[in-house]
Protein backbone atom coordinates (compact mmCIF):
# COMPACT_ATOMS: atom_id res chain seq x y z
CA UNK A 1 0.00 0.00 0.00
CA UNK A 2 2.79 2.62 0.96
CA UNK A 3 4.61 1.70 -1.53
CA UNK A 4 2.36 3.01 -4.62
CA UNK A 5 3.24 6.82 -4.72
CA UNK A 6 0.56 8.07 -7.43
CA UNK A 7 -2.40 8.48 -5.62
CA UNK A 8 -4.38 8.16 -9.01
CA UNK A 9 -2.72 4.75 -9.00
CA UNK A 10 -3.26 4.04 -5.70
CA UNK A 11 -6.74 4.03 -5.78
CA UNK A 12 -6.79 2.25 -9.35
CA UNK A 13 -5.46 -0.56 -7.76
CA UNK A 14 -6.53 -0.93 -3.99
CA UNK A 15 -10.29 -0.75 -5.60
CA UNK A 16 -9.28 -1.67 -8.87
CA UNK A 17 -12.03 -4.11 -9.22
CA UNK A 18 -15.10 -1.37 -9.63
CA UNK A 19 -16.23 -4.84 -11.72
CA UNK A 20 -17.13 -4.71 -15.28
CA UNK A 21 -20.31 -4.64 -16.92
CA UNK A 22 -21.20 -8.49 -17.01
CA UNK A 23 -20.02 -8.43 -13.08
CA UNK A 24 -23.40 -5.93 -13.16
CA UNK A 25 -25.25 -7.62 -15.03
CA UNK A 26 -25.29 -10.94 -13.61
CA UNK A 27 -25.59 -9.34 -9.93
CA UNK A 28 -28.46 -7.50 -11.33
CA UNK A 29 -30.10 -11.04 -12.90
CA UNK A 30 -29.08 -12.68 -9.37
CA UNK A 31 -30.56 -10.15 -7.56
CA UNK A 32 -33.98 -9.92 -9.62
CA UNK A 33 -34.64 -13.65 -9.08
CA UNK A 34 -33.78 -13.48 -5.30
CA UNK A 35 -36.21 -11.05 -5.13
CA UNK A 36 -38.82 -12.21 -7.38
CA UNK A 37 -39.18 -15.60 -5.54
CA UNK A 38 -39.67 -14.39 -1.85
CA UNK A 39 -42.24 -12.29 -3.16
CA UNK A 40 -43.93 -15.00 -5.03
CA UNK A 41 -43.64 -17.54 -2.34
CA UNK A 42 -45.21 -14.78 0.30
CA UNK A 43 -48.02 -13.51 -1.89
CA UNK A 44 -49.01 -16.92 -3.05
CA UNK A 45 -48.72 -18.95 -0.24
CA UNK A 46 -47.44 -21.79 -2.45
CA UNK A 47 -45.84 -22.40 0.51
CA UNK A 48 -48.73 -23.63 3.41
CA UNK A 49 -46.36 -23.79 6.02
CA UNK A 50 -45.42 -20.46 7.27
CA UNK A 51 -42.30 -21.36 9.81
CA UNK A 52 -41.29 -22.95 6.45
CA UNK A 53 -41.99 -20.05 4.18
CA UNK A 54 -40.17 -17.54 6.54
CA UNK A 55 -36.75 -19.89 6.58
CA UNK A 56 -36.76 -19.98 3.01
CA UNK A 57 -37.35 -16.27 2.55
CA UNK A 58 -34.57 -15.49 5.21
CA UNK A 59 -32.30 -17.71 3.18
CA UNK A 60 -33.26 -15.98 -0.13
CA UNK A 61 -32.25 -12.57 1.92
CA UNK A 62 -29.00 -14.26 3.05
CA UNK A 63 -27.71 -15.09 -0.28
CA UNK A 64 -29.19 -11.84 -1.96
CA UNK A 65 -26.74 -9.92 0.40
CA UNK A 66 -23.71 -11.98 -0.48
CA UNK A 67 -24.47 -11.52 -4.58
CA UNK A 68 -24.86 -7.79 -3.44
CA UNK A 69 -21.65 -7.25 -1.36
CA UNK A 70 -19.68 -9.00 -4.25
CA UNK A 71 -21.49 -8.03 -7.42
CA UNK A 72 -21.92 -4.46 -6.14
CA UNK A 73 -19.91 -3.60 -3.49
CA UNK A 74 -16.45 -5.76 -4.80
CA UNK A 75 -15.86 -7.15 -1.49
CA UNK A 76 -12.54 -8.90 -1.87
CA UNK A 77 -10.39 -10.42 0.39
CA UNK A 78 -7.48 -8.07 -0.73
CA UNK A 79 -9.06 -4.88 -0.65
CA UNK A 80 -7.14 -2.62 1.68
CA UNK A 81 -4.89 -5.30 2.78
CA UNK A 82 -7.84 -7.29 4.25
CA UNK A 83 -9.21 -4.50 6.19
CA UNK A 84 -12.54 -4.35 4.59
CA UNK A 85 -13.50 -7.63 5.43
CA UNK A 86 -11.86 -7.43 9.10
CA UNK A 87 -14.15 -4.64 9.59
CA UNK A 88 -17.17 -6.36 7.96
CA UNK A 89 -16.61 -9.83 10.00
CA UNK A 90 -15.96 -7.44 13.17
CA UNK A 91 -19.68 -5.91 12.10
CA UNK A 92 -21.28 -8.88 11.63
CA UNK A 93 -20.14 -9.98 14.91
CA UNK A 94 -21.49 -7.28 16.82
CA UNK A 95 -24.90 -7.20 14.38
CA UNK A 96 -25.51 -11.18 15.13
CA UNK A 97 -24.68 -10.52 19.41
CA UNK A 98 -27.11 -7.49 19.15
CA UNK A 99 -30.23 -8.85 17.27
CA UNK A 100 -29.87 -12.44 18.78
CA UNK A 101 -28.71 -10.96 22.25
CA UNK A 102 -31.78 -8.25 22.02
CA UNK A 103 -34.78 -10.90 20.60
CA UNK A 104 -33.36 -13.87 23.32
CA UNK A 105 -33.15 -11.41 26.53
CA UNK A 106 -36.79 -9.60 25.18
CA UNK A 107 -38.40 -12.45 24.64
CA UNK A 108 -37.97 -14.39 27.88
CA UNK A 109 -38.77 -11.07 29.66
CA UNK A 110 -42.21 -10.68 27.66
CA UNK A 111 -42.39 -14.51 28.23
CA UNK A 112 -42.05 -14.23 32.02
CA UNK A 113 -44.48 -11.25 32.74
CA UNK A 114 -47.44 -11.33 34.79
CA UNK A 115 -50.19 -11.63 32.39
CA UNK A 116 -52.39 -8.41 33.02
CA UNK A 117 -55.91 -7.88 33.49
CA UNK A 118 -57.77 -4.84 32.65
CA UNK A 119 -58.27 -4.40 36.32
CA UNK A 120 -54.78 -4.80 37.25
CA UNK A 121 -54.06 -1.83 34.17
CA UNK A 122 -56.22 0.14 36.08
CA UNK A 123 -54.45 -0.62 39.64
CA UNK A 124 -51.17 1.00 37.82
CA UNK A 125 -49.57 4.09 39.49
CA UNK B 1 25.59 22.78 30.98
CA UNK B 2 25.39 24.74 27.92
CA UNK B 3 26.73 22.52 25.94
CA UNK B 4 24.62 19.34 27.13
CA UNK B 5 21.66 22.18 26.54
CA UNK B 6 22.68 22.73 22.83
CA UNK B 7 24.07 18.97 22.33
CA UNK B 8 19.78 17.72 23.48
CA UNK B 9 18.48 20.83 21.41
CA UNK B 10 19.94 19.36 18.81
CA UNK B 11 19.14 15.72 18.96
CA UNK B 12 15.46 16.52 19.81
CA UNK B 13 13.82 16.10 16.75
CA UNK B 14 16.08 13.40 15.90
CA UNK B 15 14.56 11.69 18.67
CA UNK B 16 11.21 12.68 18.65
CA UNK B 17 11.27 11.47 15.33
CA UNK B 18 12.82 8.26 17.03
CA UNK B 19 10.16 8.16 19.61
CA UNK B 20 6.90 9.29 17.89
CA UNK B 21 7.37 8.37 14.38
CA UNK B 22 7.36 11.91 12.86
CA UNK B 23 9.07 10.94 9.44
CA UNK B 24 6.20 11.08 7.58
CA UNK B 25 5.72 8.91 4.58
CA UNK B 26 4.28 9.66 1.53
CA UNK B 27 0.57 9.92 2.57
CA UNK B 28 -1.25 9.93 -0.69
CA UNK B 29 -4.45 12.50 -1.02
CA UNK B 30 -6.83 10.12 -0.31
CA UNK B 31 -5.42 7.10 0.02
CA UNK B 32 -7.47 6.33 2.98
CA UNK B 33 -10.85 7.80 1.93
CA UNK B 34 -11.84 4.53 0.91
CA UNK B 35 -11.72 2.37 4.45
CA UNK B 36 -12.25 5.06 5.79
CA UNK B 37 -15.56 5.61 4.37
CA UNK B 38 -15.63 1.66 4.65
CA UNK B 39 -15.40 2.12 8.20
CA UNK B 40 -18.47 4.93 8.28
CA UNK B 41 -20.77 2.38 6.22
CA UNK B 42 -20.25 -0.32 9.04
CA UNK B 43 -20.66 2.01 11.86
CA UNK B 44 -23.94 3.23 9.86
CA UNK B 45 -24.52 -0.75 9.45
CA UNK B 46 -25.02 -1.16 13.37
CA UNK B 47 -27.17 2.06 13.77
CA UNK B 48 -29.43 -0.21 11.51
CA UNK B 49 -28.95 -3.11 13.60
CA UNK B 50 -30.34 -1.11 16.60
CA UNK B 51 -33.42 -0.36 14.59
CA UNK B 52 -33.66 -3.99 13.22
CA UNK B 53 -33.39 -5.09 17.26
CA UNK B 54 -35.99 -2.70 18.26
CA UNK B 55 -38.20 -3.68 14.87
CA UNK B 56 -37.76 -7.57 16.41
CA UNK B 57 -38.28 -6.69 20.15
CA UNK B 58 -41.38 -4.29 19.40
CA UNK B 59 -42.67 -5.77 16.25
CA UNK B 60 -45.48 -7.83 17.62
CA UNK B 61 -46.68 -4.30 19.98
CA UNK B 62 -49.82 -3.63 18.03
CA UNK B 63 -51.46 -2.15 21.36
CA UNK B 64 -55.09 -3.45 19.57
CA UNK B 65 -54.21 -1.22 16.50
CA UNK B 66 -53.11 -2.33 13.26
CA UNK B 67 -50.70 -5.03 12.16
CA UNK B 68 -48.69 -5.28 9.10
CA UNK B 69 -51.60 -7.44 7.50
CA UNK B 70 -53.58 -4.98 7.76
CA UNK B 71 -51.31 -2.35 6.74
CA UNK B 72 -49.10 -3.22 3.90
CA UNK B 73 -49.37 -3.48 0.54
CA UNK B 74 -46.93 -5.72 -0.93
CA UNK B 75 -47.23 -5.09 -4.53
CA UNK B 76 -46.17 -1.61 -4.02
CA UNK B 77 -43.25 -2.95 -1.75
CA UNK B 78 -42.40 -4.91 -4.95
CA UNK B 79 -42.54 -1.90 -7.14
CA UNK B 80 -40.39 -0.20 -4.36
CA UNK B 81 -37.59 -2.90 -4.12
CA UNK B 82 -37.81 -2.75 -7.97
CA UNK B 83 -37.17 0.99 -7.74
CA UNK B 84 -34.04 0.64 -5.70
CA UNK B 85 -32.49 -2.66 -7.22
CA UNK B 86 -32.96 -0.83 -10.69
CA UNK B 87 -31.04 2.61 -9.48
CA UNK B 88 -28.31 0.11 -8.24
CA UNK B 89 -26.95 -1.14 -11.84
CA UNK B 90 -28.08 2.03 -13.20
CA UNK B 91 -25.08 3.67 -10.74
CA UNK B 92 -23.15 0.26 -11.90
CA UNK B 93 -23.15 1.97 -15.44
CA UNK B 94 -22.20 4.96 -14.27
CA UNK B 95 -18.79 3.87 -12.54
CA UNK B 96 -18.24 2.13 -15.81
CA UNK B 97 -18.95 4.93 -17.77
CA UNK B 98 -16.27 6.98 -14.99
CA UNK B 99 -13.42 4.54 -15.79
CA UNK B 100 -14.20 5.10 -19.20
CA UNK B 101 -13.61 8.77 -18.84
CA UNK B 102 -16.65 9.41 -20.22
CA UNK B 103 -17.95 12.83 -18.51
CA UNK B 104 -21.11 12.85 -20.19
CA UNK B 105 -22.24 9.99 -19.87
CA UNK B 106 -21.68 9.42 -15.97
CA UNK B 107 -23.73 11.97 -15.17
CA UNK B 108 -26.56 10.58 -17.14
CA UNK B 109 -26.48 7.62 -15.43
CA UNK B 110 -26.06 8.99 -12.17
CA UNK B 111 -29.13 11.19 -13.44
CA UNK B 112 -31.28 8.14 -14.34
CA UNK B 113 -29.65 6.71 -10.40
CA UNK B 114 -31.49 10.00 -8.99
CA UNK B 115 -34.87 8.93 -11.35
CA UNK B 116 -35.16 5.57 -9.71
CA UNK B 117 -33.87 6.90 -6.28
CA UNK B 118 -36.63 9.61 -6.28
CA UNK B 119 -39.43 7.19 -7.56
CA UNK B 120 -38.34 5.05 -4.20
CA UNK B 121 -38.72 7.92 -2.68
CA UNK B 122 -42.20 9.16 -3.52
CA UNK B 123 -43.59 5.35 -3.53
CA UNK B 124 -42.62 5.31 0.41
CA UNK B 125 -43.76 8.69 1.00
CA UNK B 126 -47.03 8.03 -0.38
CA UNK B 127 -47.22 4.72 1.47
CA UNK B 128 -46.21 6.64 4.80
CA UNK B 129 -48.98 9.32 3.99
CA UNK B 130 -51.64 6.18 3.74
CA UNK B 131 -50.85 4.67 6.68
CA UNK B 132 -51.18 8.08 8.34
CA UNK B 133 -54.17 8.70 6.89
CA UNK B 134 -55.40 5.44 8.47
CA UNK B 135 -54.30 6.83 11.67
CA UNK B 136 -51.72 3.96 11.89
CA UNK B 137 -48.81 6.99 12.65
CA UNK B 138 -45.94 6.17 14.41
CA UNK B 139 -47.78 6.60 18.20
CA UNK B 140 -50.06 4.20 17.49
CA UNK B 141 -48.05 1.37 18.55
CA UNK B 142 -44.88 -0.14 19.59
CA UNK B 143 -44.87 -2.12 16.17
CA UNK B 144 -45.73 1.20 13.97
CA UNK B 145 -42.66 3.39 16.32
CA UNK B 146 -39.96 1.03 15.82
CA UNK B 147 -41.45 0.49 11.85
CA UNK B 148 -41.37 3.98 10.87
CA UNK B 149 -38.04 4.44 12.49
CA UNK B 150 -36.45 2.04 10.63
CA UNK B 151 -37.96 2.37 7.02
CA UNK B 152 -37.82 5.87 7.86
CA UNK B 153 -34.01 6.01 8.44
CA UNK B 154 -33.13 4.11 5.31
CA UNK B 155 -35.06 6.41 3.46
CA UNK B 156 -33.80 9.39 5.05
CA UNK B 157 -30.13 7.89 3.82
CA UNK B 158 -31.57 7.64 0.53
CA UNK B 159 -32.33 10.87 0.69
CA UNK B 160 -29.05 12.26 1.60
CA UNK B 161 -28.10 10.01 -0.73
CA UNK B 162 -30.19 11.98 -3.59
CA UNK B 163 -27.80 15.11 -2.62
CA UNK B 164 -24.64 13.87 -2.41
CA UNK B 165 -25.55 12.80 -6.11
CA UNK B 166 -26.94 15.58 -7.68
CA UNK B 167 -23.77 17.84 -5.73
CA UNK B 168 -22.19 15.39 -7.37
CA UNK B 169 -23.63 15.69 -10.91
CA UNK B 170 -22.68 19.54 -10.29
CA UNK B 171 -19.29 18.98 -9.71
CA UNK B 172 -18.19 16.55 -12.38
CA UNK B 173 -19.94 19.37 -14.64
CA UNK B 174 -17.82 21.95 -12.98
CA UNK B 175 -14.52 20.57 -12.54
CA UNK B 176 -14.70 17.07 -14.82
CA UNK B 177 -13.94 13.91 -14.02
CA UNK B 178 -10.86 14.94 -11.45
CA UNK B 179 -9.50 11.96 -9.13
CA UNK B 180 -10.96 13.67 -5.68
CA UNK B 181 -14.19 13.65 -7.81
CA UNK B 182 -14.16 9.81 -9.03
CA UNK B 183 -13.32 9.03 -5.34
CA UNK B 184 -16.40 10.44 -4.36
CA UNK B 185 -18.13 8.70 -7.09
CA UNK B 186 -16.78 5.56 -5.48
CA UNK B 187 -17.86 6.49 -1.91
CA UNK B 188 -21.17 7.06 -3.39
CA UNK B 189 -21.00 3.62 -4.99
CA UNK B 190 -20.39 2.53 -1.54
CA UNK B 191 -22.94 4.10 -0.09
CA UNK B 192 -25.91 3.55 -2.69
CA UNK B 193 -25.63 -0.45 -2.65
CA UNK B 194 -24.92 -0.52 0.71
CA UNK B 195 -28.57 1.24 1.18
CA UNK B 196 -29.84 -1.31 -1.28
CA UNK B 197 -28.40 -4.07 1.07
CA UNK B 198 -29.98 -2.82 4.12
CA UNK B 199 -33.27 -2.83 2.13
CA UNK B 200 -33.08 -6.43 1.28
CA UNK B 201 -33.36 -6.87 5.36
CA UNK B 202 -36.24 -4.22 5.34
CA UNK B 203 -38.57 -6.44 2.64
CA UNK B 204 -37.13 -9.15 4.05
CA UNK B 205 -37.83 -9.05 7.82
CA UNK B 206 -40.88 -5.97 7.65
CA UNK B 207 -43.14 -6.51 5.11
CA UNK B 208 -42.51 -10.08 4.05
CA UNK B 209 -42.44 -11.79 6.94
CA UNK B 210 -45.03 -9.19 8.53
CA UNK B 211 -47.20 -10.51 5.94
CA UNK B 212 -46.91 -14.44 6.80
Amino acid sequence: MSDHVHPNHHLDDDHGSHGSLRDYVIGFILSVILTAIPFWLVMTGAIADKSTTALVVMAFAAVQIVVHMIYFLHMNTKAENGWTVMALIFTIVILVITLSGSLWVMYHLNHNMMPMTAHDMGQLP
Amino acid sequence: MTATAIKTELSQPQLQAAFYDLNEHDHPEGGSTMLGFWMYLMSDCLIFAMLFAAYGVLGGSFAAGPGPKDLFELPLVAVNTAMLLFSSITYGFAMLAMEKDKKGATQLWLLVTAVFGASFLAIELYEFANLIHEGATPMRSGFLTAFFSLVGTHGLHVTFGLVWLFTLVVQIGKKGLIPANKRRLMCLSLFWHFLDVIWIGVFTFVYLMGML
